[in-house]
Order: structure tokens, then C-alpha cells, then sequence
């Protein structure tokens, strides 16, 4: 009973150590005090102001595309990537996977800087291309490894019957294999677009002055003073993402096991 | 399916953006801006401020994977004994928190350690003593604990979930008791977990430039400050590739432990 409890207070300071900066954050953007210091009373207003700050949307509209593409297109790689190396000869596989891990391990900077040193050194322009380049290249690993365990587990004599009952090689793969790796495929997908989302240091060193994503335009304006608006729209992603989740959670059993299955 | 040459767009993509930058950062870290070659940008590390920089990040960082690693486990332990939903669980505690801003969470803590901030508020409250570590280095260790600590959680708990309970059974059926049990079998057993999340957490500890120029005021400079610096202001690369050099040296070294404790793969974050 005590160990229980003890447990279930471990837990909970865990959660508001994790959570007390994203309260604090939701806390601010009712703030009608402009400084972070100063609790100036209840306002809806930066919600309102915010629809109306073109610099804040155009950077959410940059953050989310770069999101999207970078991890669309990351994800088609990958796969298709995954599917490559379950025919390769063991060392091929090997050393492609070493190289897979590199993004993983190796430090943001070191990464942020060397695509810079490649994008200067080709004389590309830095802007919304090489940006994205450099998020489809840190977002592919996720979805490799979170491909290749389900890639593994797949029983390669379903493909074969389907085969020999007379399907093409291409309706085979998307009537038998693909279904098999679908979560795979999709929490890559998430895995990607929730980095490429989150990322700061990549994008600081690969954009150019012309172009700026919810992070870098945050980062600019830490010394002059975060604009509460930018609480504001942070509060209504966040929001959305956990009722998005709530709901998924509460799907029909049937869909929820498939779901869960990962 | 049977089609090697499938693999041909990754193996491009990562030749072009993964292997040719790592090798241009070595080339311009053994070069000078003349492209002659030369050890003066990677010895610079010697030099006492950059020195300094490196020996703070490597005290900060490991600081913080000790303590990461100390809050971690016993959290490990109690996410994989509950049985209930894990995977949901496991993502609204650690994904959930990347749909906010990074920088944005991070900057929060500034208005909870502030003197007059929350925290503060709240001691005063209880009368207890003012906590004074924003713009010092405990803040900057607090910062990294914050952001780093899922890094940890996950591949510890990854290998406490593969630990099969007969083993744990046997163990206990053969008169071990609790202690003894977890020293000798699921201590042992999750080990590549917990090597895997000490590199996942020492590495963007180490460089980290965002977290110590937000919570340490500007006057603590560690490594990776110093690296930006010279990238994005006095935009000497050859300097910044040495000493990023010199940085991928402990990269490598933790990525060779990793390598040999944790052979499968078994330690992953996904």
C-alpha cells in the first residue's frame, strides 16, 4: 500500500515538473501584463491579436509546411529505404544503418553546421529549400527505425501466396505488406513531423535571414521580449494536440487495438 | 520488393547530406582560410576560454546525466510496472510536451526561478529561503535535466519492458529477495537501456547552446556557445569545424559505448 503510493507521488512529481513550464506558458497568454514577470490581470486579447500578426502566422505556416513535407517525403524515403535493405547483403545493411544512426547520435550543432558548410560550399541560396533539405535528413532515421523492427516481424509467406494467387508484385506489396507496417510507417510519420516541429538548432544554422519558423522568430526575440501572442498560439497547439489525443484514445475498441498495435 | 536498387534514393540522400558535411566540417577544421593545411583550429581548444567553455560543458553535462539518470530509473520502473494503456501513457508524458515550443518551455523557466517568479512565491509562502540560481550554472543543469530527461526514461524503460518476467519469477522462486533480484537480474538486463540513454542525454547536454544562453544569462559560455559564435557572428568556420572536431571526439567515444553494450539495437528510443 505505502510502496503504492509512494509510487503515485513519484509519478505526480514527475508530471508537474514536466508540466509546470507548459502551465506557466498557458498562464502567460492570459496575462494582460506584456512582461513575464507581472501577473496583470485576466485577458483574451492576445488570442485576438495574434489572427492578426502576419509575422507569427507567416512563421506557423513556414513551421507547419516544413513540417509536413519534410516528413512526408522522409517518410516515402525511408520506407521505401526499409524495404531495400531487407534484400541487402548483411554488411550493406550494416553500414547503411551505421550511417542512419549518425543524425541520430551525433550532436544538433555538428549536424546544423555541416549542412550549412554543404549548402555555402554548393553556393545554394538559404532559404526555405535548404531548410527543408535539412529537415527530411534528420527526420529520415526516425523513420527507419521505427519501420524496420515492424519490416522485421513481417512473415515474407503472405507476400509469396499473394503472389502465387496471381497479384502483381506492386498490388501484393499494397494489399499484403503495406497494411503489415502501416503503425510503423505512421509513428515514423508522427515521430518526424513532431521533431521537424521542435526543431531550433538545425533550422538556425541552415535558414537564411528571409525566412523564419515559430523557433528562430522565437529565438530573435528573447532579448527585445517574447510577444504574448506567441504564448497564445502555443497554448491553442497544445491544446488541440492533447484533445486530439484524448479522442484518439477513445475511439471504439476495434480501431483501438489496431491502433495500439505498434 | 526484391529490387535493391530501391535503396539507391536514402543511399544518395545520405551520401550528399549526411557523409559529404561531416567530412567538410573536418576539412575546413584542418584548414586555414587560405585552405593550407593546419592543427591551429582543433589545438584551440587548449586555448584557456575555450578550455574553459569545454571543461564547464563536460561538468554540466555530466552532472546532468547523473541526475537524469537517478530520476529516471525508479521512473522507468514505475511506468513499466503499471498496467494500463503504456504506449498512450508513455506519449502524453514525453511527446505531448514537444507540441510546445522548446524554447518557449524553456524560457518558462526563467518566470518560474525569477525572485519574484513562482517558485520563489511559493517558498515565501512556506517560509523557506529564496531560491536564487536563475543565470548560474544550476540553472543551465536544471534547463538540461528538463529537456533531456524523456531521452532517458525511454530506453530504460524499452529495456525493462523486454526483461521477460519468468526470469524475475525464477529469481525470486530460487529465494532471492527484492534487492538481490534487482541487482543481480534486472540491473544487468538494462544495462543497454541505461547506456543508450546516457549517450541520448551527455551529447545535446555537452553542446547544447540554447539552454545556456537562456537560463544562464549571457556571460556562461559553454562549447556549443562558442561554436555558434563563431558560425553565426565573427563566422570564423574553420575555428568552429575544430572545435566541433574536438567535440565529435566525445561523440564517437559515446557512440563506441553504445556500440558495445548495446549490440541489438535493444536500448532504441522507438
Amino acid at each position: 500500500m505505502i510502496k503504492n503510493s509512494l509510487k503515485k507521488i513519484y509519478l505526480i512529481l514527475i508530471l508537474i515538473f514536466l508540466y509546470a513550464p507548459i502551465a506557466t506558458l498557458i498562464v502567460l497568454s492570459f496575462n494582460a501584463s506584456k512582461t513575464r514577470a507581472k501577473w496583470g490581470g485576466f485577458t483574451l486579447s492576445w488570442y485576438v491579436s495574434l489572427f492578426q500578426d502576419d509575422v507569427i502566422l507567416t512563421a506557423l505556416y513556414n513551421t507547419i509546411l516544413i513540417a509536413l513535407l519534410a516528413s512526408l517525403i522522409a517518410t516515402l524515403i525511408g520506407t521505401i529505404a526499409c524495404l531495400a535493405m531487407r534484400n541487402m547483403h548483411k554488411t550493406g545493411r550494416a553500414i547503411l544503418m551505421g550511417i542512419t544512426n549518425i543524425p541520430m547520435l551525433n550532436a544538433e550543432i555538428v549536424t546544423g553546421i555541416s549542412l550549412m558548410l554543404l549548402f555555402i560550399s554548393v553556393g545554394m541560396t538559404f532559404g526555405f529549400l535548404t531548410v527543408l533539405m535539412a529537415h527530411i535528413t534528420f527526420c529520415i532515421p526516425f523513420v527507419i527505425l521505427s519501420v524496420m523492427p515492424r519490416l522485421k516481424r513481417l512473415n515474407i509467406s503472405t507476400y509469396e501466396a499473394a503472389l502465387d494467387l496471381g497479384a502483381s508484385s506492386t498490388r501484393a506489396f499494397f494489399k499484403v505488406v503495406l497494411p503489415d507496417i502501416m503503425p510503423g510507417v505512421v509513428s515514423g510519420f508522427l515521430m518526424s513531423f513532431t521533431m521537424s516541429l521542435d526543431d531550433f538548432i538545425i533550422t538556425h544554422f541552415t535558414k537564411g535571414p528571409g525566412l523564419d519558423t515559430l523557433s528562430t522568430k522565437i529565438y530573435t526575440e528573447v532579448k527585445k521580449g517574447i510577444k504574448p501572442e506567441m504564448y497564445a498560439l502555443s497554448s491553442i497547439i497544445f491544446v488541440t494536440v492533447l484533445l486530439l489525443l484524448f479522442l484518439s484514445n477513445n475511439v471504439p475498441k476495434g480501431e483501438k487495438k489496431e491502433i495500439q498495435a505498434k | 520488393m526484391n529490387k535493391k536498387a530501391l535503396a539507391s534514393p536514402y543511399i544518395v540522400w545520405s551520401g550528399i547530406f549526411i557523409i559529404i558535411p561531416l567530412c567538410m566540417v573536418f576539412f575546413y577544421g584542418m584548414t586555414d582560410k587560405t585552405g593550407a593545411f593546419t592543427f591551429d583550429n582543433i589545438t584551440a581548444i587548449a586555448l584557456s576560454e575555450n578550455a574553459k567553455a569545454l571543461w564547464l560543458s563536460l561538468l554540466l553535462s555530466l552532472v546532468s546525466t547523473a541526475i537524469c539518470l537517478l530520476l529516471a530509473y525508479p521512473l522507468a520502473m514505475i511506468l513499466s510496472s503499471i498496467n494500463m494503456n503504456h504506449n498512450s501513457f508513455i506519449v502524453v508524458i514525453f511527446i505531448l510536451p514537444m507540441w510546445m515550443n522548446f524554447l518557449l518551455r524553456t524560457l518558462a523557466w526563467q518566470t518560474l526561478l525569477e525572485k519574484t517568479g513562482v517558485i520563489n512565491n511559493i517558498l515565501s509562502f512556506m517560509n523557506l529561503p529564496a531560491l536564487q540560481i536563475i543565470n548560474t550554472p544550476y540553472a543551465i543543469v536544471l534547463g538540461m535535466v528538463y529537456n533531456f530527461l524523456p531521452f532517458m526514461v525511454l530506453p530504460i524503460y524499452n529495456s525493462l519492458t523486454k526483461i521477460d518476467p519468468n526470469v524475475v519469477n525464477a529469481a525470486r522462486d530460487l529465494g532471492a529477495n527484492g534487492l538481490k533480484t534487482f541487482q543481480k537480474i534486472i540491473l544487468p538486463l538494462s544495462v543497454p537501456g541505461i547506456i543508450s540513454g546516457i549517450t541520448m542525454v551527455f551529447v545535446p547536454a555537452l553542446t547544447t547552446f540554447v539552454i545556456s544562453n537562456l537560463l544562464g544569462g549571457s556571460k556562461i559560455l559553454l562549447i556549443g556557445n562558442v561554436i555558434e559564435e563563431e558560425f553565426t557572428q565573427t563566422s570564423n568556420w574553420n575555428l568552429g569545424s575544430g572545435l566541433s572536431i574536438v567535440l565529435m571526439i566525445f561523440i564517437i567515444i559515446s557512440m563506441i559505448a553504445t556500440a558495445i553494450f548495446d549490440k541489438d539495437g535493444e536500448g532504441n528510443v522507438l
